[in-house]
């Protein structure tokens, strides 16, 4: 016995100093748990070598490589799923794709790594992926907190929630003391908490780490209800054994823009991914497709010149070919090209434009000019 | 004159260095070790800009928690969103320790057992429960049993237990004003009744006669028991019985299926643990035991009892520590099943804060801090069972 407590208190004592060496540190001195991939990311920000001279690490690292790695989802049909033919499909997908086109000329140059909504931001912040572009929701807080930046909004949404038709629920009120599925590592959470306090409805929360196991939870009656961005329940409400038999309340609780993500502190990749993002949005705006492209290439407007990449090096300040964005139509398409094949009237999901419509059409798609 | 060994033998050759020298490496070793993950992962957050620090615990949480121990509102801080999600956690460890108890010792004896069927149910038992993944199992309870249960409208209803696939819903009890005076007149009772056995055992052993200390400290606690009618002039508590509200029942005592599917997978999975344990340190008592005793004419129950178990229980005990505090850990699988316990509300509070590494440590913390209480309870319990020499 008295080995044995000698044993402990060696451990005790162990165990102590590391606590006090931990929670010594203040917020002017950090401290993280290892995260794999840290020396080769200070290796990758000290040479910085770009042709104009800003912090080009990230995209260097990807030309080298040869494709863009991309974490992505694969539980959110017309977003981002594996297809039966076990390819990534969907609307996040393509936005990865218009990345590889524009850096390779070849949308397939991509790698999709499917994160856990608790796992996305640690696998980007440690460089594990270039670009985070999994219906990622933009806060001040993710911004700030988190260390990552957005990219322009690719996608407008807002949380809903799904109840069973024969429930007879038809707004918020009426699921006082419902159980009700979310996923967790996610907004929604704390939206559902924010909206419920609003009204003081008290519900039970029911929080699984994927929305597999929300939706299996939903389907055999154990919750009453499920909640997510409204895009991701219209599409998993197409795949469930009795898409008739539920239905989405039309409340909102929130305002959810998704969209790509990159590592803070790497301006000249955030502004590639921004820029070739903001391309798609340009391109339905100037009419211009992948089927109809080379109608233009010999347009005598200059907006369309500059933004072809035959005029001007538009490319070249962002450190990438100047005919990128004539890349990203030819393989991928305009923004309307790429939401209709994932989401639109021909696809099971038929999703509404709304606020995804450009500003011309009574939406708030926007793209800054392209000079 | 060790001076002038000293001088002739160089210092690696030197027993009295070599020992000190190789520690002083290895702990250089260590030291660097340590020194460049910290260093690498200060660079790293400083790179990202983010801030460490625990003041973050100190503001609100905005999210919820089902199955809350102590009253929580969305409203309440970071630090007691932690502190329900810990209370959680001990509350799965505790009751799944003792329901692992309970099921592993008879589990394990009853492998020993001279019935066949019995010998061969609980090994069969054993043998799948413990070949297979811990996650897998609590799935399956999750997913594959309680899932498919039946909705609420059509519980399966055995007198007033309510079984469908939103838990169970059972008949609980509720305190009323005369349930404090019954319990302090209980626990008075149970003492009493302790007195009088250890009285009547005193007695038994000068009289060496028969004197019936157990049905003699049975009878002082049932009189205390009537004592407590008497005075309270009721029972010692209201029973209330579940009945169907909109989406539940309400009144009872209502188990959510994700708790139970923890529970269920946890104590299956880690009693097989215990009744191997049990049945090694059983079969670790020398047979000499066993024939003596009979030699003796003591019969089988009362040489198990006084005689097996009490030697077992010195070998039993240090490794079923280790899976006392393997349940524990194991605990944290509940998120697979949305039970939100420490780990789940650490999860959420990382994605909503993005303090990861302060909120890793935080469960380092509380983990170790559970653990090690662990073990020194155990400890304690272990030298008390030690043999002890004369």
């Amino acid at each position: 016995m008295k080995g044995s407590k000698k044993v402990m208190g060696f451990f005790a004592g162990i165990f102590l100093v590391v606590v006090l060496v931990l929670t010594g540190c203040t917020s002017d001195d950090p401290v993280v748990a290892d995260n794999g991939n840290n020396g080769d990311d200070t290796e990758e920000t000290t040479n910085n070598t770009s042709s104009n001279g800003s912090e080009g690490s990230t995209l260097d690292t990807i030309l080298d490589r040869g494709y863009v790695i991309v974490g992505g989802n694969n539980q959110l049909p017309g977003f981002g799923y594996l297809n039966s033919d076990g390819e990534y499909e969907g609307f996040d997908v393509d936005f990865g794709r218009t990345l590889a086109a524009a850096l390779f000329d070849d949308p397939e140059a991509i790698e999709i790594r499917p994160l856990s909504a608790q796992e996305r931001f640690t696998a980007l912040q440690t460089g594990e992926v270039d670009v985070l572009i999994r219906n990622t929701t933009w806060t001040l807080d993710r911004d700030v907190a988190l260390g990552t930046n957005f990219t322009p909004t690719t996608f407008y949404d807002g949380q809903g929630i799904m109840v069973r038709s024969d429930s007879g629920i038809t707004n918020l009120e009426e699921l006082e003391g419902a159980r009700i599925g979310v996923e967790t590592g996610t907004t929604t959470e704390s939206n559902l908490a924010d909206q419920f306090r609003k009204y003081g409805i008290t519900y039970e929360q029911v929080l699984f780490d994927d929305s597999d196991s929300v939706v299996e939870a939903y389907e055999s009656g154990s919750i009453d209800a499920w909640t997510t961005d409204k895009s991701g329940l219209v599409s998993r409400q197409a795949t469930l054994a009795d898409p008739d038999a539920h239905t989405i309340l039309v409340e909102s609780l929130s305002k959810e823009p998704l969209g790509p993500t990159v590592r803070h502190g790497d301006d000249n990749w955030f502004d590639v991914v921004k820029w070739v993002t903001l391309a798609t949005i340009e391109a339905e705006e100037l009419g211009i497709n992948s089927s109809n492209y080379e109608d233009f290439l010999d347009s005598a407007d200059p907006v369309i010149r500059r933004f072809m990449g035959l005029e001007g090096e538009l490319g070249q300040m962002l450190g990438i070919d100047d005919e990128f964005a004539v890349r990203v139509i030819r393989h991928v398409g305009n923004y309307e090209e790429i939401y209709n094949r994932n989401l639109g009237p021909d696809t099971i999901f038929n999703l509404e434009r709304g606020l995804n419509a450009l500003y011309t059409e009574g939406g708030i798609l926007y793209s800054p000019p392209f000079r | 004159m060790s001076k002038k060994i000293g001088v002739s033998t160089p210092f690696w050759r030197d027993n009295r260095i070599i020992p000190i020298l190789f520690q002083f490496v290895f702990v250089s070793i260590v030291v660097a070790l340590g020194w460049f993950l910290i260093s690498n992962a200060i660079a790293g957050l400083n790179r990202l800009g983010i801030n460490f620090g625990f003041h973050f615990l100190r503001r609100t949480a905005s999210f919820n928690i089902s199955e809350a121990m102590i009253s929580y509102e969305p409203t309440d801080t970071y630090a007691r969103a932690f502190l329900v999600g810990i209370l959680s956690t001990i509350r799965i460890a505790v009751i799944g320790i003792i329901l692992t108890t309970i099921l592993g010792v008879f589990v394990g004896i009853a492998r020993l057992s001279n019935n066949w069927l019995v010998k061969k149910l609980s090994g069969l038992y054993i043998e799948i429960f413990r070949n297979t993944p811990l996650l897998v199992q609590i799935l399956i309870w999750y997913f594959a049993v309680i899932l498919p249960l039946p909705q609420v409208q059509d519980s399966i209803r055995i007198g007033s237990f309510y079984f469908n696939n939103r838990g169970a819903a059972i008949p609980w009890f509720t305190a009323h004003e005369g349930t404090i005076i019954w319990i302090i007149i209980f626990v008075i009772g149970i003492v009493g009744a302790i007195l009088m056995w250890k009285y009547q055992l005193t007695q038994q052993m000068k009289a060496g006669k028969r004197k019936y200390p157990f049905i003699w400290s049975i009878g002082t606690l049932f009189v205390f028991i009537l004592l407590a009618f008497i005075v309270t002039q009721s029972g010692p508590a209201n029973i209330s019985t579940p009945e169907l509200g909109t989406f539940n029942f309400s009144g009872g005592l209502r188990i959510s299926p994700e708790f139970a599917a923890i529970l269920i997978g946890l104590v299956m999975y880690t009693a097989t643990y215990i009744a191997e344990i049990v049945r090694a340190g059983i079969q670790s008592v020398s047979k000499g035991q066993t024939e003596a005793s009979k030699a003796l004419g003591i019969k089988n129950s009362t040489m198990m009892r006084l005689v097996i178990l009490p030697q077992a229980v010195r070998i039993i005990i240090p490794p079923v520590t280790s899976q006392y505090l393997n349940l524990t850990k194991n605990s944290s699988l509940a998120i697979a099943v949305g039970y939100q316990e420490l780990v789940s509300v650490g999860g959420t509070a990382m994605n909503q804060s993005g303090h990861s590494v302060e909120i890793i440590l935080i469960m380092i913390f509380v983990y170790s801090t559970i653990s090690l209480t662990t073990s020194l309870f155990m400890n304690i319990f272990n030298k008390r069972s030690q043999i002890v020499e004369r």
